[in-house]
C-alpha cells in the first residue's frame, strides 16, 4: 500500500527525514514513534502529498506522490497533527462539506456522512458547533473526516495527543477497529498506544527509521529472552540446587524477601517462556509459591534505548 | 465544477455567518455614508452640474473603501487556513489549486459587492430630494457598480496574493494595503504627470484608475478600463496560483 524509498526532505540547511526507506502492506496497521523533532510529521505530510520530498519517491496503491496528486489524494484519509477543523460549522456540515470535496456526489456525500457519524459516535453532537465540543469529541470528527471518502489508507498524526484516558480509549477503540478494512499509519510518541493498536512499529529518530518490527519481535530482539520473576519459599540451598538442575534456565539471581520467601530472577535460554517449568518444580518439591510474573522489556525500553544518542550512528 | 461550487458556498457562509463579516459590511457602510455626507455638505456650498454619481468616486472616501476594504476582505483567505492547519486538510484532498483561488476570489469579490450596496440607498436618496432624475438612471448606476466591480477585482486579487504569501492575517492585510497604496499612487502619478509622447508616460498612464473610474461614474464604459483592470486581476490571480504551486516546488 504505501512504498517509501530514500526519502528525504531538508528545510533549509537542515535534514528532516534522511533518506528512510519502508513499506506498509495492505491492511496493516503501523505505528511510526518517536520523539518530538523526530521527523514523524515530515514524513507524513509527505506520505500524504502536502509537502514535497527532496529527493526519493513515495508510492500510495501504485500511484506515486508527486505525480498522480489526485489519485492518491482519493485514497487516503490524512488526520495532520493538532487536528485543524472548521470551528465555526456544524458536525455534519462540515463532514459533508468534507466528503464533497472529497469528490462523492450529493447523495453519496449524506450516506457516508451518516455512516461515519454513527461509526465515531458523534450522533448526539452532529448539530452541534465544532468549536464549542470537547477536544475528545473533535478528534473525533477530525477521525469522520479522514474515514468519510472510505479510503484505502488513512494517516493519523498524533490522533491521541491531548486527550483524557477515558477519551484516548475510546479514540483507540475508533482505531483499532478500523483495521481489516484499511490501512493505517499512526504516529505517536505513546509508547503503550503503539503496543495495543499495532501490528508493527516502525521507530524513528533524528530523521530515520532506526527499526521496523512486530512490537513482540521488538521485544523479542532486545531482551533476548524474557526474565521471568519468581517468589518462592524454600531453604536457599535446595532451591539454589533445583535451579541448577533446571534445563531451561540459562541465567539466575536469588535474593531473600521478606519470611522464607526468596526472589529469583531467572533468564530461559533462546526466549523460552520459563513459568511452567518454574511452577512444576515448586510443586514437585512441595514449595510455596507466591509470585510468578515474566517481567518483558517493554516497549519503552526498547524505545529509549534505540533513541539514546549514541546508541546509534546518528549520521 | 462541483468542488468549486462547495468551496464557494463555504467560502461565502464564512463571510456571511461570520461576526467578521457584518463588521466588514458595517465599516463600508460607515464609509459610503460618510462620503454621501460630505458630497451633501459640498454640494450645499458648490451647486455643480455634473451627474451625482460622478461627484461620488471623486471623494477621498471611495478610494479609503477600496484601500481599506480590500485588505481587510481578502486577509483571512489564505493565511487564516494556514494559520489554523485547515490549508493543510484542505490541500490534501483531490482539489485543485485553480479551484480553490477561483472560489476565494469569487466569494471575496461577491462579499465586497454586496458591501457596495449601501450606495444604492444614497443614491435613492439623492433622487428623492432632488431633481436629479440622472442618480438612479440604470446605465449610470450600471457604469457605477461596473467600476466598482472592476476595480475592486484589481483590488481583491491583490489582496488575495497577499494573502495567500503570507502566515497570519496581519501580515495579510498590511502586505495587500502596501501593495494598494503602491498602485494607487501609481494612479495618482499618471494623473498628475504631465502629458507627453515619452513611452514611460505612456506606460503609466495606463495605471490612470481616476479617470477609468470617472468615465464608469459617467456611465461611460471604456473598453481600455476593462481590459486593464481585468488583465491586472488574473495577472494577480496567476501568481497567486504560483505562490500555491511553490509549496510543492522542491
Amino acid at each position: 500500500m504505501i512504498e517509501v524509498n530514500h526519502l528525504t526532505k531538508r528545510y533549509g540547511g537542515r535534514t528532516a527525514v534522511n533518506d528512510i526507506s519502508f513499506t506498509v502492506a495492505r491492511g496493516e496497521i503501523v505505528g511510526l514513534l518517536g520523539p518530538n523533532g523526530a521527523g514523524k510529521s515530515t514524513t507524513m505530510r509527505m506520505l500524504s502529498g502536502f509537502l514535497p520530498g527532496t529527493s526519493g519517491s513515495v508510492r500510495i496503491g501504485g500511484f506515486d506522490v508527486a505525480h498522480e496528486a489526485d489519485a492518491v489524494r482519493r485514497r487516503i484519509g490524512y488526520m495532520p497533527e493538532n487536528n485543524p477543523l472548521h470551528p465555526e460549522m456544524r458536525v455534519r456540515e462540515y463532514l459533508k462539506f468534507r466528503a464533497r470535496l472529497k469528490g462523492l456526489g450529493w447523495r453519496e456525500s449524506r450516506r457516508r456522512v451518516q455512516v461515519v457519524i454513527e461509526q465515531c459516535g458523534l450522533g448526539d453532537v452532529c448539530s452541534r458547533v465544532i468549536g464549542q465540543l470537547s477536544k475528545g469529541y473533535k478528534q473525533r470528527v477530525g477521525l469522520a473526516d479522514a474515514l468519510v471518502h472510505e479510503p484505502e489508507l488513512i494517516i493519523l498524526d498524533e490522533p491521541t495527543i491531548g486527550l483524557d484516558p477515558q477519551q484516548i480509549r475510546s479514540v483507540r477503540a475508533l482505531i483499532k477497529n478500523l483495521a481489516g478494512h484499511h490501512t493505517v499509519l499512526i504516529s505517536t510518541h505513546i509508547l503503550p498506544e503503539v503496543e495495543m493498536m499495532c501490528g508493527r512499529v516502525l521507530i524513528m529518530f533524528g530523521g530515520k527509521v532506526l527499526a521496523s518490527d512486530t512490537p513482540e519481535n521488538l521485544q523479542r530482539r532486545m531482551s533476548g529472552g524474557s526474565q521471568v520473576i519468581a517468589e518462592i519459599a524454600a531453604p536457599e540451598p535446595d532451591l539454589r540446587q533445583a535451579l541448577d538442575q533446571l534445563m531451561e534456565v540459562e541465567r539466575w539471581d536469588v535474593s531473600p524477601t521478606d519470611g522464607a520467601f526468596f526472589r529469583c530472577a531467572l533468564t530461559g535460554s533462546n526466549g523460552s517462556d520459563l513459568r511452567p517449568a518454574i511452577y512444576q518444580m515448586a510443586w514437585r518439591q512441595g514449595w510455596m509459591l507466591r509470585e510468578l510474573t515474566r517481567s518483558r522489556y517493554s516497549l519503552e525500553d526498547i524505545y529509549v534505548q534505540v533513541t539514546q544518542p549514541g546508541t546509534e550512528d546518528l549520521e | 465544477m462541483r468542488v468549486f461550487w462547495t468551496l464557494l458556498r463555504r467560502e461565502l457562509a464564512s463571510f456571511f455567518l461570520s461576526f467578521q463579516g457584518y463588521v466588514i459590511i458595517a465599516a463600508m457602510t460607515l464609509l459610503v455614508g460618510l462620503s454621501f455626507v460630505v458630497l451633501v455638505a459640498g454640494v450645499g456650498n458648490d451647486p455643480f452640474t455634473e451627474p451625482v454619481t460622478e461627484m461620488f468616486y471623486s471623494t477621498f472616501y471611495f478610494w479609503l473603501i477600496l484601500l481599506l476594504g480590500a485588505p481587510v476582505i481578502t486577509m483571512r483567505l489564505f493565511a487564516h487556513e494556514k494559520a489554523s492547519g485547515t490549508f493543510e486538510t484542505l490541500m490534501t484532498t483531490p482539489v485543485g489549486d485553480l479551484q480553490v483561488v477561483a472560489a476565494k476570489f469569487t466569494a471575496a469579490l461577491s462579499f465586497y459587492m454586496v458591501s457596495w450596496l449601501p450606495l444604492m440607498g444614497c443614491l435613492l436618496v439623492v433622487r428623492h430630494f432632488t431633481s436629479q432624475t440622472a442618480a438612479l438612471d440604470p446605465g449610470t448606476v450600471g457604469g457605477v457598480y461596473l467600476g466598482i466591480l472592476l476595480l475592486g477585482a484589481v483590488f481583491i486579487s491583490l489582496g488575495c496574493l497577499a494573502s495567500a504569501m503570507s502566515q497570519t492575517q496581519v501580515m495579510s492585510a498590511i502586505i495587500s494595503f502596501v501593495l494598494g497604496v503602491s498602485l494607487f499612487s501609481l494612479a495618482y502619478l499618471a494623473k498628475s504627470a504631465p502629458v507627453n509622447d515619452h513611452w514611460q508616460t505612456q506606460a503609466i498612464s495606463t495605471f490612470n484608475l481616476f479617470d477609468q473610474m470617472h468615465d464608469f461614474a459617467r456611465g461611460a464604459v471604456d473598453s481600455r478600463a476593462v481590459v486593464f483592470s481585468l488583465s491586472t486581476t488574473f495577472f494577480f490571480l496567476f501568481l497567486n496560483l504560483r505562490v500555491l504551486e511553490s509549496r510543492r516546488w522542491k
